[in-house]
């Protein structure tokens, strides 16, 4: 059996080479990375968060760093859907030709259409990942993945509008994330992805005030690995639907325990901005570490670990 | 950009916070004066964004602010010690506009990357005048070593321990005339300079940045040209597209 094919994973009907994912918002639309890798090695990626105007985002400083992870409050700075459509996708073709993964976001039901209805037209969509869980937006984002019953509602008015498969973004900052996952698959959810970011803050001591302009942004990095993995334990034991891992991964060995806990894919976020070659570095480490764990195919060890 | 292995060969105090590391390594990417690098500092999430302050034949020489646990745990690396560094970030000055006379104006930890630009632009027979302001005369440092590049040099401390007493801008009058502006400092430096520069300029600006590669939209600004990621778009911006906003 080759190399390929003991990576490879079937995700919501498409075939991928492997399971890495960049995940959205630390990869743009590719094309930084592929010109320090080829990015086509790569299983798929999502793609910046794109809403229907154009937005500048937040105001800055919107970093901050924590222990083993970091701080974001970007806000979903994109240029806009038609920009994407127009501009984005395009350069992106140029570099990049596997199904990407497309990732939107919005501020109202409407919103949410209207960018998925026109980015399912789009040939190079291979995914929709409704991201109703953006944490650094004001009156949007998060607001409907936080409630079982407004996020079953944009998921149905999406279902209806869109082809692709359609892999629903989960918000970590609820009581119980299985109940919105629950509802997500009853509202004709094809997948779910998760962990969005977690709320959280740092304060700057010398200034006396909060550090990001924004006081909040999202946690993500190594640090929320444990939280993220018993999460996507948790999903998984109680959906019929592919889940999509993400939140802490920065190893191969990562990658196997996210599989391992249920997920069928595996997206990589904030180690692709220490680490640029973080996704083709984890890629190459697959084999060798699947060996070590006698692994033969990735995909038949995805929720492995459930009872 | 490139990533690699540099070797620490000197690591010294050049004041009571500012440290001189010189490294030996790969520094083919660092192509113009005013870029950047990301050094990963073990035990640290992201990389530290620091500017060059020279770069020739596989030797990097970078001059730093001891500002948090990050720096702090660089300004005790000993010679030996290996940093792994992003190398060649940022657009960087544009050495071509500077006419015959360029002027260059640092601040505090903006001193450093005008080390680099001055050298080119000695070297390609400019009559160079620089301006370094400090807060106080512990914080003066590299005035010697501009003066021995050939450049006219000016200093300016805030309590007046040191040159002419005030900030940067009080002494443009007895620098003469100047054909182009440079200047990277902290911001109300920069509009300082902005404010009293009368030709066209390059200015540096400084954010807390995630990737430092154009990746993450962590250092974005407004620009008359459009949003500009500081990391990728800058850090050097020309006067006509700034636009102040704090
Ligand atoms: C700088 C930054 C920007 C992000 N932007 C988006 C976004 O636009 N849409 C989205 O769904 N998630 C966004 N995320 C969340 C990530 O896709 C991911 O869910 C999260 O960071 C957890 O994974 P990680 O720990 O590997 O980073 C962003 C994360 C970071 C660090």
């Amino acid at each position: 059996m080759g190399e390929m094919n003991r990576l490879n994973v079937n995700l919501c009907g498409i075939d991928m080479d492997n399971p890495i994912i960049p995940a959205s918002g630390t990869f743009g639309f590719g094309y930084e990375f592929a010109e320090l890798y080829d990015i086509n090695i790569l299983g798929t990626f999502s793609f910046k968060g794109t809403t229907r105007e154009a937005r500048f985002g937040n105001a800055t400083p919107r970093i901050a760093e924590c222990p083993s992870g970091m701080l974001n409050a970007v806000g979903l700075q994109n240029p806009g859907v038609d920009a994407v459509i127009a501009r984005e996708l395009p350069k992106m073709k140029e570099v990049f030709h596997k199904p990407v993964m497309a990732n939107v976001s919005g501020f109202s039901l409407d919103e949410y259409v209207e960018v998925s209805s026109r980015i399912d037209k789009e040939d190079c969509v291979g995914w929709i990942e409704l991201n109703i869980s953006c944490p650094n937006v004001h009156g949007g984002g998060m607001a409907f993945g936080t409630c079982a019953s407004s996020a079953e509602s944009v998921v149905k008015a999406v279902r209806e509008v869109v082809k692709k498969p359609l892999i629903v973004k989960l918000s970590p900052n609820v009581t119980n994330i299985v109940e919105i996952a629950k509802a997500v698959e009853a509202a004709g959810a094809d997948g779910v992805s998760l962990i969005n970011t977690l709320l959280g803050m740092r304060i700057d001591m010398r200034k006396k005030k909060p550090l990001l302009a924004n006081v909040t942004g999202g946690y993500s990095g190594a640090a929320v690995f444990p939280v993220a993995l018993r999460m996507v334990y948790q999903v998984a034991g109680a959906v019929k639907i592919p889940v999509v891992g993400m939140g802490g991964v920065s190893t191969a060995e990562d990658v196997i325990e996210m599989m391992m806990a249920g997920a069928t894919a595996v997206e990589i976020g904030a180690e692709n901005l220490r680490n640029p070659w973080a996704c083709r570095d984890i890629i190459n480490a697959l084999p060798e570490t699947m060996d070590k764990y006698g692994i033969t195919d990735l995909s038949s060890i995805i929720g492995a670990a459930q009872p | 950009m490139k990533q690699s292995l540099f070797t620490i060969k000197e690591n010294v105090a050049l004041t009571h916070d500012i440290m001189k590391m010189v490294l030996s390594g790969d520094t083919t990417d660092i192509t113009r004066p005013g870029q950047f690098v990301n050094v990963l500092i073990e035990g640290q999430y992201l990389r530290r964004p620091i500017s060059v302050n020279d770069a020739i034949d596989g030797e990097l020489t970078l001059i730093y602010k001891i500002v948090g646990v990050g720096t702090e745990k660089m300004a005790k690396m000993t010679p030996g010690e290996k940093l792994d560094i992003l190398t060649g970030l940022g657009n960087g000055y544009d050495t071509e506009k500077s006419g015959d006379r360029p002027l260059l104006i640092g601040g505090g930890v903006g001193v450093p990357p005008l080390y680099m630009l001055a050298k080119q632009l000695c070297a390609k027979g400019c009559d160079v005048t620089v301006i370094l302001g400090f807060r106080s005369a512990r914080d003066v440092f590299y005035k010697d070593e501009f003066e021995a590049l050939g450049a006219k040099v000016f200093v300016t401390t805030e309590d007046g321990t040191a040159g002419t007493k005030g900030f940067v801008t009080g002494v443009f009058g007895e620098a003469g005339d100047y054909t182009h502006t440079y200047s990277c400092g902290p911001e109300p430096m920069l509009r300082a300079v902005y404010n009293t520069s009368v030709t066209s300029g390059q200015y540096s600006f400084e954010e807390r940045m995630g990737c430092g590669f154009g990746a993450c939209m962590g250092c974005s600004c407004k620009t008359l040209y459009g949003n500009k990621r500081i990391c990728k778009d800058g850090p050097v911006l020309v006067k006509e597209e700034i636009v102040w906003e704090k």
